[in-house]
């Protein structure tokens, strides 16, 4: 691999360019899910290509393909020459990078056991004994399991003489029951929806998710929702649980601070932000106990935004989005860092595969742990809890929002008194951050795993991690999806 | 790059054949595999300038074997001898250490595939300088109007054969190019999209125009309370809402409780005016005539006046449903079935500058966004206005209208329709390409306004 990109490295640096960068994937996926007590969906996959990317004539070219040959590699390093020419059509200003070091180095993700070393009817029998014991649970209809693994080795090689290899192994599991009765669908998810959880590890993560322990409580919670009385409409206290809150940093934080959103180049498709330039370091984001990272470190643990370098070859970073309340960072590129005059890319490049071009995606998007206990997170006269995502919405410069959940609960006076089905809330991204009014301690947080965050033309799907603790939110608007 | 594309469809049946003998080898003798070649490029502009600019090619091999009742998939991306008898060996290997099925069926037989030609050698060889030069216009003639453009323009091709050891050779080509613009003006925006076979067919000038005439007309938008609205909505905003829900037409969508139409089939759901066909041969569709198992798709009837009739059948579900399958089944093993995917609504002969001037008070929309499901039974869905939404007072377009939230209930939005447009190809972000009307709807339900 590493001779291939630095056989495509060389096909394009000898034709004259400004800067470029190779990377050659190679990609191992299994998936397995389960319905109904038969295997549902069964396979393997590998995928290896080259993707170069040049800046020559002022613009960028971008050429992926998996013909491996000599001649293969030749014709992409054209192309790629060709396609940046072609942009000399419609071009505004010179492209600048921010300065980043040459690197070399390898890295593999830790994990304690190969998933791959695990046989497909040993990940069956475990998902299989989960869908079993869901539908022990009389009402339901529809009983779902699924594990996933991707083993993905990238070797980046730029024309500043960087060379780095790594390999990212990711997992994921989870399970939900359906039940459809009297003409209504209910539906709860373990231990999230979207999968389950997913995580940078290996089939460790499948052990330590407690799969089958859960599925008895999971089965009968989703058939309670039937009996259980509609969400009350109005302006309430909110309490959200930390997978849920995942999300909602992810939509309400972690696109607006998309560095190339803001300037524009997401306009036609994924949008734009609120986060003008102007309110870096002056916008109140959130109350004064709301503070968020984008850290794509291991340190900062095992999300699916964990990785040694980003897809241009700057290392991982750890970088204040949000300080005691206040808007103090974007996620950047080299070429969106020079261009609002910072010193440095903070390393939030990615791309989903060989075939597409990196570009400014979330790494791990967390909100710190509060300094509350649970018990103070729930002490609240009157307040609505909401558990694991089922409906997400956002306006294109991602001010309006509205979530809704699997399962709620009444809470009076800090205790649970009655399930509520089809909870949802809306709201503006600043008024909701700036509710926040209490949030759990370090030994609630969990790094939640966020597998499907599409953006780009052509469409990428990337893996974000959102670390979380429940937390609670002052007079949030509730109910207003079934409102009217 | 190009002639790199087909050289592997020409030699299908030979890797098809390889896979065969390799699987042989092994003891097996019925298996699927799938062959498939594609390349894609994408001009995409931004602030009045090309900023990204990519094209891929890539080629990907899939095999399932059936055995004893069992089956799975491997794919790879890599053709050479090795590499085909490599992912045979895969695919046989975890197929073994799977349960058996006693309701999986068996590979299909032979059939016979209509005629749908959808691949264009100027699409298909449509260079880099091409999207570049219509890009520029585009992005001149919105600068002209003192507007700020983003969008895309992209063309492509592909070419897929599905085969099997019973006999099946299903292959389709197909090009496709689409073009896309945002012009955005200090304080509004406008869009629009098309997408065709033949590239010829798009007017990338037309639609720039179009999105910098919204732009300059939602300029100062006004801000209208949340309500129950009459709405006017254009065709990419029927598809992307409405297109939510044809996966629930799906007999095993059905078996498994998941549907809307559980216990609802035969039953008046929606107004007299609305009739629904699946047709590949549709003038103004795409996709290939056969399905993930190689059986050829049926003309559907989903929704006669109102009344949902007919509903897609794989083979699984066809056989024990006791019914022919439609050719609407997903490539196998799969959990969803199977799903129309050529969905043509029928239309009225409704401009939409009639339904404006019909309309006393109402809200014409350009698209809508980030739609997500709410309610599953009652087909509950919320979403964005975005990019061109105005107010309509006394039969004419007044002014541009700051975005709404909407939470409507398609069951009841498909009731509601006072008026539709003659239907044409329309595409959007949200959901799959269709053949759409405009259509003019009542009570529809906006729940929020955001700041823009």
């Amino acid at each position: 691999m590493k001779d291939l990109a630095l056989r495509a490295l060389d096909a394009v640096a000898r034709r004259g360019v400004t800067y470029a960068d190779v990377r050659g994937v190679e990609i191992r996926e299994r998936e397995i899910t389960t319905k109904n007590g038969k295997a549902g969906h069964v396979s393997s996959a590998e995928s290896m290509g080259i993707g170069i990317r040049v800046l020559a004539f002022g613009c960028w070219g971008f050429a992926a393909t998996d013909d491996l040959t000599a001649g293969g590699i030749e014709g992409a390093a054209a192309l790629a020459m060709e396609i940046a020419r072609a942009g000399t059509a419609a071009r505004k200003r010179e492209v600048t990078l921010a300065p980043e070091e040459k690197h070399e180095a390898t890295w593999v993700s830790p994990i304690r056991i190969d998933p791959f070393s695990i046989p497909v009817d040993q990940n069956l029998a475990v998902l299989l004994a989960v869908d079993e014991e869901l539908r022990h649970t009389p009402g339901v209809s529809l009983a779902e399991t699924s594990m996933h693994f991707e083993r993905r080795r990238q070797v980046f090689a730029s024309t500043i003489g960087s060379l780095i290899d790594q390999t990212r192994y990711l997992s994921g599991a989870g399970f939900s029951a359906l039940s459809y009765k009297d003409g209504e669908i209910q539906k709860r998810s373990y231990p999230n929806s979207f999968g389950g959880q997913h995580a940078l590890k290996g089939y460790e993560l499948v052990e330590e998710l407690r799969l089958l322990e859960n599925a008895s409580r999971i089965a009968q919670e989703a058939v309670a929702l039937h009996s259980a009385d509609q969400c009350p409409e109005g302006e309430l206290d909110l309490i959200v649980d930390s997978s849920q809150l995942g999300l909602q940093i992810h939509e309400s934080i972690g696109h607006p601070i998309e560095l190339d959103r803001v300037l524009g180049t997401e306009a036609n498709y994924a949008g734009m932000s609120f986060l003008t330039l102007d309110q870096l370091n002056h916008l109140r984001y959130g109350s004064e106990i709301v503070n968020v990272v984008c850290d794509a470190r291991p340190e900062h643990g095992p999300g699916l935004g964990t990785f040694a370098f980003d897809d241009e070859g700057v290392p991982a970073q750890g970088t204040d989005i949000i300080r005691n309340g206040q808007f103090v960072g974007y996620m950047t590129s080299r070429e969106t860092a020079a261009e609002v005059g910072q010193a440095r890319s903070n390393g939030c490049m990615r791309a989903d595969g060989w075939a597409r071009l990196p570009l400014i995606r979330m790494t791990n998007v967390s909100l710190e742990p509060g300094g509350q206990s649970l018990d103070e997170v729930f002490d609240a006269d009157h307040a609505i809890y909401m558990q694991t995502n089922k409906s997400w919405s956002i306006d294109d410069k991602r001010y309006n929002f509205q979530f809704g959940c699997e399962i709620g609960w009444e809470i009076r006076n800090g205790k649970r008194v009655r399930m509520l089905k089809n909870p949802s809330y809306s709201g503006i991204s600043t008024e909701f951050w700036n509710a926040c009014a209490a949030i759990a301690g370090p030994e609630h947080w969990t790094l939640w795993g966020v597998p499907n965050c599409g953006k780009g033309q052509p469409e990428q799907v990337m893996g974000t991690g959102h670390g979380a603790s429940p937390a609670r939110f002052r007079k949030i608007r509730i109910g207003s999806a079934y409102a009217g | 790059m190009r002639d790199k594309l087909s050289e592997p469809q020409q030699q299908a049946a030979d890797i098809f054949s390889q896979m065969v003998d390799a699987a042989r080898a092994r003891g097996v003798t019925e298996i699927e595999a799938v062959i498939a070649g594609e390349t894609q490029a994408l001009t995409r502009f931004a602030n009045n300038a090309i900023h990204q600019n990519v094209a891929e090619r890539m080629v990907t091999l899939s095999v399932r074997p059936v055995i004893d009742g069992r089956t799975a998939r491997a794919s790879t991306n890599r053709v050479d001898r090795e590499a085909i008898r490599d992912v045979v060996e895969q695919a046989i290997a975890i197929t073994r250490l799977t349960a058996p099925d006693a309701d999986l069926p068996a590979l299909a037989g032979p059939a016979e595939y209509q005629d749908v030609n959808r691949w264009y050698e100027a699409t298909a060889h449509a260079t880099p300088e091409e999207r570049a030069v219509a890009v520029a216009q585009a992005i001149r003639a919105v600068e002209r109007a003192g507007q700020t453009a983003a969008g895309i323009y992209s063309t492509g091709e592909s070419v897929l054969t599905l085969f099997n050891s019973r006999g099946v050779v299903a292959r389709h080509a197909e090009t496709m190019a689409r073009f896309s613009i945002t012009a955005m003006a200090p304080d509004s925006s406008g869009w629009a999209k098309a997408s065709a076979c033949d590239h010829r067919d798009l007017d990338p000038l037309q639609l720039t125009q179009t999105a910098a005439r919204k732009a300059a007309q939602s300029h100062a938008p006004r801000e209208l309370p949340a309500g129950r609205y009459t709405v006017i909505l254009e065709p990419a905003a029927v598809l992307d809402l409405v297109g939510q829900m044809f996966g629930d037409f799906s007999a095993t969508a059905i078996r498994d409780g998941r549907s809307f139409l559980n216990d609802r089939l035969g039953q008046k759901l929606f107004g007299e005016n609305i009739t629904i066909h699946d047709d590949v041969r549709h003038p103004g569709q795409a996709g290939p005539a056969f399905d993930g198992e190689g059986v050829p798709r049926q003309r559907l009837t989903l929704v006669d006046r109102g009344v949902v009739k007919e509903i897609a059948y794989c083979r699984q579900a066809a056989a024990l449903a006791g019914v022919e399958p439609t050719g609407h089944g997903y490539p196998l093993p799969n959990e969803f079935g199977e799903a129309p995917m050529n969905i043509a609504i029928a239309g009225g002969d409704s401009s939409v500058d009639e339904m404006v001037a019909s309309t006393e008070r109402g809200i014409l929309v350009t698209r809508l966004w980030y739609i997500r499901e709410v309610d599953p039974y009652e087909k509950i869905f919320t979403g964005m206005t975005r990019d061109g939404t105005f107010l309509v007072e006394g039969g004419h377009v007044s002014a541009g209208l700051r975005n709404f939230r909407f939470n409507e209930s398609l069951i009841e939005m498909l009731s509601n329709v006072e008026a539709l447009s003659p239907p044409v190809r329309a595409t959007g972000e949200e959901t799959f390409d269709m053949v759409a009307p405009a259509m003019k709807v009542g009570d529809f339900h906006f729940t929020e306004v955001t700041r823009f």
